[in-house]
């Protein structure tokens, strides 16, 4: 019995100095194998006299148990130590940069185009374009800009050399409006008696002789709107654009409208759209107005309406012309214009 | 146009009104205004927040008054400087000033007429006279030279209303001393933006018209002529040779001038308004011509009777002859051609029309010639004051002219001569022939009371073509159909009367079985007349449209209701080219490249650099000589654009848009175009990148074969190209879709690559037309997913370097068929082993059956049977 308690004793002990897996093994071996001092006790059992034998079976058994356990919880203990080790090893500088992958952009100016286009769309207005260089006719005089009136004064043209045209020389266009002659011709041809209505989007790149500056651009992009058909009134004006600027800065934007002049289109107007910035407080962005100009707009003038084979006793329409770098500067705080066809790809990945 | 709210109120009613309130009402109007300038009105307290762009500063009325100088001494320490004995309405003051403008008073004693001046008192806040620009101070004590002082008088600068510092204001005798000069001459000034419609108000009184029908104000009428009624003169004749040219003219004239400067109220006013006064002679022309948007001409009377001999003055208004010269009063001689027009008597020109007066003729006073030569020199673009001589003598004979013009004639003769002026900018715009009279009765009225000379009775009136009256009609339903409100016949009429339009109403019965939305079958026409201050309502639906922006603008385009289209939906057709060339974008983004939008302008020389071309849409007009035609080439414009961003690591560019193809004297062929550019690393340096290869030939391939194939296109093939001059010769190729050629890439050839400052690694360039792409099928179908396992083996096969690898894949699948599911090239090798201009090409080949299990025994037979097509077709030898 007391050579029970020796071995039990003498096992656990041993076991306080094992910290490793082998080590554990060893131990193992040592304390449970067949030659060990506690098996040979079991293997000893055969020769006790049948009185002794019961007795010292069971405080065997007991011994082993008691061991089987230490051994158990030892294990445990080490596999714990072992893994906490590893992931200590295995920890990172996760402040360490992400590795990234090539991402692809859009050019700001196709994003904002796609942006009002997608909303006109699902205005029922289809998108229409047509080409940048143009004839005056074509860019002025069916608009409804005569030769040498002043209005001509509001946007200084590129003319491309070309001889022998005469009062019709060719120019860069300066707004996307011809293509609202070329369209409404287009629909017209298609039932000249009874022309069909239109809802359409003009996008695309205008010019005017203007310095580059922060300011001033020689080319920018435009998106005009035109809707022509039996009834539509300046009151369909003012509702489509306002339901177009809750679209394009927000659900609660307010708009308003003030008389302006354009030749192509009579009466005309500005819209303003209360500065999504400050909401209408007054910051450097609004220039403190609480106000931003977005469009100009207006009834396509009936001179207009005839060139495009619109009866303008029958039919009526509006039209209107917005920026979409414009809007952009507005939107991101741009406040050089010149950045848009730096290409530099340090401003067009910011988009 | 600068509008004095002080002069806009000699003609409306302003009570009630504030600045801002006037500035808004314009603006809504149509007639924005762009900045307001505040010369002693009060501020609007929060300035930083105002809904205009504002400068100038508001007087404090307990603090800057009137005063009286009652007597100029000298300064006991400063021989320049002066102390004033001044009277501010309650205390007694001295007052140390430099003003040039009362130093002859000093020591003089005792004035016997006080002089009126401009009073800051301690505390007060004005402008520094003396500082660059516009600086606010505030008047403190101090010590100058021993002498106290604490107030000052002041200059115009000083308080804002013009740069004016030569001198002290002197006000008018009956200033009221004592009074806050604010009450006395507190003004705003608004710049209102004169739109090309809007030219009839580039005046103070059709402003205050605007101003009266927006706020539904009485207008009050102009002022009374007097006795200026009478019959016709006789003091010259007329002729006009082209009444198209010149439809009216009008003479009138003043005797025994006597040339000085103007009241102070007139000079301020002028000022405000952007014009600097020079006499009252000229003063009064140009504050007509502000009034009431008339610009006059005055001549010297006896010059043109001298030049008449004696004898009857007559003037003669005609085209001038192509190289007729004419010295205008600028003293610059002008050669002209036959769209100016000429003023001139029976000795020759006198002066440009509308536009500029001749040096001869002008009214003259040697004692201006000072004020004369220090005229500011006019911005360009902007508007300036004719300026006007004046040839001494005590009093002078004025005839003063008003005329009507052609206002294309005007606008191309400025233009011509880079002649812009207060004038030809009204002339150019349209002004009506009846104001020509009405001007020179107000001129002649203002001389008279500013200069002491006698109206000669009458005037002589030449007008051989009066505008025709434009009358138009329009009904009830115009307004509903254009401006979708219902306004009733006498509503609609008395927005328009507002502006003076006369308006007689009809009925008229219609015919309700043609339109069926007529509830009644009366409609209400009005028939309205224009007034005859405007030559910009036209005829017919023209007409129309031009009333139904009065009544909008008078109505209140504010007012009008917002209503949703109910017109019908067009059908719906979308823009099939528009959404490829969307679609194109899209996938080369997915494939990470970067869009780029270049300028549609270049120069032969930046795109010779890739390719030169003879012919070229070319600009009459270049801004900068490195833009002057239309490129011709997408690939040069993304070059470029690489070029800019030389210093990035990588770079993945692309470019959708169009060139430009010339045609002799007619519009260009535009023709939309892809450019791609990559160069760089393949992948982005960094804590584990360390040395990423050059992007190459193939980064570039690949991109495409996936744009391609995102466009669902299966037939496409590749071929080297030698015909691309740009391109490296070797490392070039064309590619085909569906057996047409739809653009060339590769890598630039090395002495294109020279000419561009793009670093060392190379440049992958790629152009495609999008147009032909657009055109071609996509592939129907798919190709369908295997059901069974397949068979993977690798082949490695040796042929002569001249073996395009495309010749053998091609091989491998005609011959493979349906068999082969995939080939795909791992492994391109060359060893002195395989032997000299050899190269072994190593595939994966996946053998595949439709409908069972391929065994390796099939797929065996199979591969032997590519093997023997390859040795056979180009001699390829199976590597073991
Ligand atoms: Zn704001």
């Amino acid at each position: 019995m007391d050579q029970l308690n020796d071995i039990e004793k003498a096992a656990l002990d041993a076991l306080a100095s094992v910290v490793t897996e082998e080590a554990l093994q060893a131990w193992k071996t040592a304390q449970l194998g067949r030659s060990s001092p506690l098996m040979q006790v079991f293997a000893g059992l055969g020769k006790l006299s049948k009185e002794e034998r019961p007795a010292v079976g069971s405080a065997a058994n007991r011994v082993k148990v008691a061991i089987e356990a230490a051994l158990a919880a030892r294990e445990t203990e080490i596999k714990a130590a072992a893994l906490a080790k590893s992931l200590e090893e295995d920890a990172l500088d996760v402040t360490l940069p992400g590795r990234t992958v090539n991402v692809g952009r859009l050019h700001p100016s196709t994003q904002q185009l796609r942006r009002v286009l997608d909303i006109l769309k699902e205005m029922g207005f289809q998108v229409y374009t047509s080409r940048e260089v143009e004839t005056d006719e074509m860019n002025f005089q069916m608009l409804n800009f005569p030769l040498h009136h002043p209005a001509r004064d509001m946007q200084d043209s590129f003319y491309v050399e070309s001889e022998g045209r005469g009062d019709n020389p060719i120019l860069m266009r300066t707004h996307t409006s011809p293509g609202q002659i070329r369209a409404m011709r287009e629909y017209a041809a298609t039932n000249p008696q009874n022309p069909p209505p239109i809802r359409i989007a003009l996008p695309g790149m205008c010019f005017r002789y203007e310095q580059i500056t922060s300011r001033s651009e020689m080319q920018f992009n435009q998106v005009e709107g035109l809707a022509v058909g039996e009834g539509i009134t300046f009151a369909d004006l003012k509702g489509t654009l306002s339901d177009f600027a809750r679209r394009m800065f927000g659900q609660n934007a307010r708009t308003r409208f003030r008389a302006d002049h354009f030749p192509f289109t009579e009466p005309s107007a500005e819209m303003d759209v209360e500065c999504f910035v400050c909401g209408g407080k007054g910051c450097s962005v609004c220039k403190r107005s609480g106000w931003l100009e977005i469009l100009g707009c207006g009834m396509v003038h009936p001179v207009v309406l005839q060139n495009g084979g619109y009866d303008p006793k029958r039919y009526s329409g509006f039209a209107w012309g917005m920026g979409p770098e414009r809007q952009l500067m507005l939107r991101y705080k741009i406040d050089d214009i010149r950045y848009f066809w730096g290409n530099d790809v340090r401003f067009l990945e910011q988009f | 146009m600068k509008l004095p709210i002080s002069w806009l109120k000699d003609f409306v009613d302003l009570d009630g009104l504030s600045v801002e309130d006037i500035a808004r009402t314009f603006t809504f109007g149509g007639l924005e205004v762009e900045e307001i300038h505040y010369a002693g009105l009060p501020m609007p307290k929060d300035a930083a927040s105002n809904e205009f762009k504002t400068s100038g500063i508001g007087w404090d009325r307990d603090k800057i008054v009137v005063a009286e100088i009652r007597e100029v001494k000298p300064h006991p320490n400063a021989d320049r400087l002066t102390l004033l004995d001044l009277f501010d309405g309650t205390q007694e003051q001295v007052v140390l000033t430099g003003a040039p403008n009362i130093f002859h008073l000093k020591g003089t004693g005792k004035l016997a007429k006080p002089i009126k001046v401009a009073y800051a008192k301690e505390g007060s806040t004005i402008y520094d006279g003396h500082a660059d620009g516009l600086v606010l101070t505030t008047l403190k004590r101090a010590k100058i030279r021993g002498v106290d002082s604490y107030s000052m008088v002041c200059s115009e600068k000083e308080l804002g209303i013009s740069e004016e510092h030569e001198g002290i204001i002197l006000l008018d005798d009956d200033a009221p001393v004592g009074m806050a000069l604010v009450d006395y001459i507190g003004d705003a000034v608004l710049e209102v933006k004169i739109n090309p419609n809007m030219a009839r108000n580039a005046n103070v009184y059709g402003l205050a018209r605007e101003l009266a029908a927006m706020t539904g104000r009485d207008l009050r009428s102009l002022p009374d002529f007097g006795g200026l009624k009478g019959g016709a003169g006789n003091f010259a004749e007329i002729e006009i040779v082209d009444p198209q040219l010149n439809p009216r003219f009008v003479l009138g004239l003043i005797r025994d001038v006597e040339i000085k400067p103007s009241p102070y109220w007139v000079q301020r006013r002028l000022r405000l308004a952007g014009v600097r006064p020079i006499s009252n002679i000229v003063d009064a022309t140009n504050y007509a011509m502000l009034e009431l948007g008339e610009p006059l001409h005055a001549f010297d009377y006896d010059v043109l009777n001298e030049r008449a001999g004696k004898k009857q003055v007559k003037i003669i208004t005609r085209a001038a002859q192509d190289g007729e010269k004419l010295t205008t009063l600028d003293n610059v001689e002008r050669t002209l051609s036959s769209m100016n027009v000429l003023v001139c008597d029976e000795k020759g020109p006198l002066s440009i029309a509308g536009v500029m007066g001749g040096a001869e003729s002008e009214v003259y006073d040697a004692s201006k010639e000072i004020l004369e030569a220090k005229a500011i020199e006019p911005k360009e673009g902007e508007p300036t004051m004719g300026k006007i001589n004046m040839r001494g003598k005590s009093t002078t004979n004025v005839l003063l002219e008003g005329a009507a013009w052609n206002f294309i004639n005007i606008r191309r003769t400025a233009k011509q001569h880079n002649l812009p002026s207060e004038a030809s900018f009204r002339f150019s715009r349209g002004v009506h022939p009846a104001l020509a009279e009405m001007g020179v009765r107000r001129g002649l009225q203002l001389m008279a009371e500013w200069s002491g000379g006698k109206i000669e009775a009458g005037l002589v009136d030449n007008y051989p073509l009066p505008p025709k009256e434009s009358v138009v009609e329009i009904s009830t339903r115009d307004v509903k159909r254009i401006l979708g409100i219902e306004l009733s016949a006498q509503e609609i009429a008395s927005l328009l009367e507002r502006l003076e339009f006369k308006c007689e109403i009809r009925e008229t019965i219609i015919d309700t079985r043609k339109s069926k939305n007529e509830l009644s079958n009366i409609e209400h026409r009005i028939s309205v007349t224009a007034p005859p201050y405007r030559l910009d309502i036209g005829e017919g639906v023209v007409g129309v449209a031009d009333l139904m922006e009065e009544v909008a603008r008078i109505f209140g385009v504010e007012r009008i209701p917002e209503t949703r289209l109910a017109d019908p939906l067009p059908p719906q057709v979308g823009n099939p080219a528009f959404e490829w060339d969307e679609r194109v974008r899209d996938i080369l983004v997915r494939l990470g490249l970067q869009e780029v939008v270049s300028y549609r302008m270049t120069s032969p020389e930046r795109e010779g650099r890739l390719a030169a071309h003879n012919e070229y849409a070319r600009i009459a007009n270049p801004i900068t000589p490195d833009r002057n035609v239309l490129r011709r080439s997408l690939l040069a414009s993304a070059l470029e654009a690489a070029e800019k961003n030389v210093r990035a690591e990588s770079l993945e560019l692309f470019e959708i848009g169009p060139i430009f193809e010339p045609v002799k004297n007619d519009l260009p062929r535009e023709l939309p175009r892809l450019a791609i550019v990559l160069t760089g690393l393949r992948a982005a340096t960094s804590w584990d990148v360390k040395d990423s290869p050059a992007l190459d030939f193939f980064d570039l391939k690949g991109r495409i074969e996936l744009l391609l194939a995102g466009l669902r296109f299966v037939d496409v093939t590749y071929a080297p190209t030698e015909s691309v001059a740009y391109l490296h010769p070797g490392k070039a190729a064309e590619v085909k879709v569906n057996g047409q050629v739809v653009g060339v890439f590769g890598e630039l050839h090395p002495l294109t690559k020279e000419k561009y400052e793009l670093g060392a690694r190379p440049v992958l360039a790629a152009e495609f037309n999008i147009e032909t792409l657009r055109a071609l099928s996509p592939a129907y179908g798919i190709v369908p997913v295997a059901e069974f396992p397949p068979v993977y083996e690798d082949i490695a096969i040796i042929v002569d370097e001249s073996v395009a690898a495309s010749r053998v894949e091609g091989l491998i699948r005609q011959t493979g068929g349906r068999s082969v599911s995939d080939v795909r090239l791992f492994d391109v090798y060359r060893d002195e082993k395989i032997g000299a201009n050899k190269k072994s090409l190593a595939y994966s080949l996946t053998y595949q059956a439709a409908d069972k299990t391929m065994t390796d025994a099939e797929a065996a037979a199979i591969r032997n049977k590519i093997v023997k097509r390859l040795e056979h077709e180009v001699s390829a030898k199976l590597r073991s």
